[in-house]
């Protein structure tokens, strides 16, 4: 089979994700189900999870996750890891034997500490040394991929229906203080274990419906500064950029919002608000290349909160509703219901307002 | 009858809505799409949440929701009425064709896009809320009313409303001092005719919900209408 890219077919999706302002850490049971309304917004043919604060007895580590082909590759790359990073604990990522989910690589974790004295040799921070070895082993290591490189966080992704996938990976198992989840329908991609989202680099991660149409002029330019789009879809520019733009170049989350879902200049140009029209200004000047257009509403996870944003045009469906501590957002209010029949003040944000959840300090 | 919806999914849903014609009342529904497809000589009362595209291509049925309903509420439908008693999610009475649909609560982007009309088929949606952008767009038929009843301070419709509208009518519940409408509709008082041709929808909106029609009357109110029927004709060629 060709996979991501190799081959490009001309696609929908569900997403979905729960927060706990207080810290509460929940089981992956309820995200799971939440998925299951929405079955039709997938194709099984990819789904995925993100969950943070799911290691706490490794908060300090880096969890890799990787998918091997063989058991030679996986020989192969912790030889290469163990040249940068300290391997504390390496095992097997527990799955269920199912019916449902068939075909599975090797797919094995890694709690990592990079080394003192590489970071000193090659004078670079411990995330940015994180972040070159994924995209190292993405690009040049034929037969091993990173899925999951943050800290006391994991994504969990597959090809099959997300119902399914949840239950392979036994996330009841694993509790967190919040969740993604993604149902896959690829229109541009075969659907590949590696292919399926969230899509992540160090902590952050995204799940995504929709289908961008500035894909080239976003990858041409992220790649200008070390990133490398392997798999020709779209999820994958959209988490560099985030990390470019929040991690690197330390723009909000709101800034960041407002460069790629970026007000129209005639927006701009009537907004009454003169900070907002400078702001915007500023940032459209600055970052044209990475405006993205086409459909998209995602959910980005990262250390101690998630920041769920629409395109400008709002081109695909998302809600808002909460419940106690606890907020709730999916591509459809029947899967809100299911995690939280009760859920109160359902909304549905516009396009370009980013809604950003965070957990109270110190609470992660 | 009474058929709950737990477990079941849109089409065994569906097959038990068309063996029993009668009225029904569909309970814990939860996201079940496509829910009365097609139908006519039906009333169907839903409680949950619908999934998207309720009533499509509905044909004389009657559906009643007592929340809110998602995505593409009435998509290219023909005949009937659909009557929500929360909010709509996006693009509801996409392409809708005839029948009337009433919303109490807010409308999501894309309300009544590509809405259209012929002959005596004049489709007509009431929303009693707001809406998000993009209302009425490409509307090409058929009558929208917004009534902004229940947030008035709040801007009765979002950004780029009736963009590419090229027919039909809408009427807003506000003087639309901060609305922005493009150059291919004009926007004005509504005139004594006006309020006539209204009257009608406002009168079946408050006694569904009620609310006091005197009172939702007395507007004020905004008519848009394209200004041609044919706006885009020198856009490429001349056509």
């Amino acid at each position: 089979m060709r996979r991501e890219g190799q081959i490009r077919i001309p696609s929908g999706c569900a997403i979905a994700a729960v927060i706990s302002r207080n810290g509460n850490r929940m089981t992956g049971e309820k995200i799971i189900e939440s998925m299951k309304p929405m079955h039709d917004r997938s194709n099984g043919l990819g789904g995925g999870f993100a969950g943070y604060g799911i290691y706490p007895e490794y908060k300090d580590l880096y969890a890799l996750h990787l998918f091997f082909d063989s058991r030679t590759v996986r020989k192969d790359c912790e030889a290469f890891l163990k040249e940068y990073f300290e391997i504390v604990a390496s095992e097997v990522i527990p799955t269920r034997k199912i019916p449902a989910i068939t075909d599975e690589p090797i797919i094995w974790r890694y709690f990592v500490a990079p080394l003192h004295s590489m970071l000193t040799n090659l004078q670079l921070d411990e995330s940015e040394l994180v972040a070159q070895t994924v995209m190292k082993i993405n690009t040049e290591m034929n037969g091993a991929y990173v899925f999951s490189s943050g800290k006391n966080m994991g994504t969990f992704k597959a090809v099959g229906f997300p119902e399914d996938i949840g239950v392979f990976y036994r996330l009841d198992e694993y509790e967190g203080y919040s969740w993604t989840a993604h149902g896959r329908y690829p229109t541009n991609t075969p659907g590949w274990w590696g292919g399926a989202h969230p899509f992540t680099l160090l902590d952050y991660s995204v799940v995504h419906n929709g289908e961008i149409s500035s894909y080239d002029a976003n990858r041409r330019y992220i790649e200008m500064f070390g990133y490398k789009c392997t798999l020709q879809t779209d999820t994958e520019v959209i988490t560099y950029i985030m990390d470019y733009l929040v991690r690197r170049k330390k723009l909000t989350l709101t800034e960041a919002a407002n460069v790629i879902a970026a007000p129209f200049w005639s927006t701009i140009e009537r907004s009454p608000d003169p900070e907002f029209r400078a702001r915007c200004t500023y940032l459209r000047t600055v970052f044209p290349s990475l405006l993205i257009t086409g459909p998209f509403s995602i959910v980005l996870g990262f250390t101690g909160g998630i920041m769920a944003l629409n395109d400008r045009l709002k081109l695909r469906s998302m809600v808002v509703g909460e419940k106690d501590d606890k907020v709730y957002i999916a591509s459809e209010e029947a899967a809100i219901r299911v995690m939280e029949p009760d859920a109160e003040h359902i909304w549905a944000p516009a396009g370009g307002e980013p809604v950003i959840v965070q957990v109270k300090e110190g609470a992660y | 009858m009474i058929i709950q919806a737990d477990g079941l999914d849109h089409q065994a849903l569906n097959d038990i809505l068309r063996r029993n014609p009668g009225d029904c009342r569909i309970e814990g529904c939860c996201g079940q799409r496509f829910i009365a497809a097609g139908m006519k000589d039906q009333n169907i009362t839903v409680t949950g949440i619908p999934g998207n595209a309720l009533g499509a291509y509905l044909n004389g049925a009657s559906i009643t929701v007592c929340s809110n309903a998602q995505d593409a509420v009435g998509d290219t439908m023909n005949d009937g009425r659909i009557i929500i008693h929360g909010n709509v999610g996006d693009a509801v009475g996409y392409a809708m064709r005839g029948g009337r649909i009433y919303v109490k609560g807010n409308a999501g982007y894309r309300a009544g896009i590509h809405m259209k009309s012929y002959k005596d088929k004049i489709p007509a949606m009431v929303i009693g809320g707001r809406t998000g952008s993009f209302l009425g767009e490409y509307q090409a038929g058929g009558i929208i009313v917004v009534l902004n009843l229940h947030t008035p301070q709040e801007r009765i419709v979002s950004n780029f409303p009736c963009t590419g509208m090229h027919g039909g009518k809408m009427f807003l519940r506000s003087e639309c001092t901060n609305v922005t409408f493009p150059d291919q509709v004009t926007a004005r008082p509504a005139t004594v005719q006006d309020l006539e041709e209204l009257q009608p929808y406002v009168e079946e909106f408050c006694a569904l919900f009620g609310f006091d029609p005197v009172k939702v009357m007395s507007g004020p109110y905004t008519v848009v209408v394209p200004d041609s029927n044919n706006p885009y004709h020198q856009m490429y060629v001349a056509n």
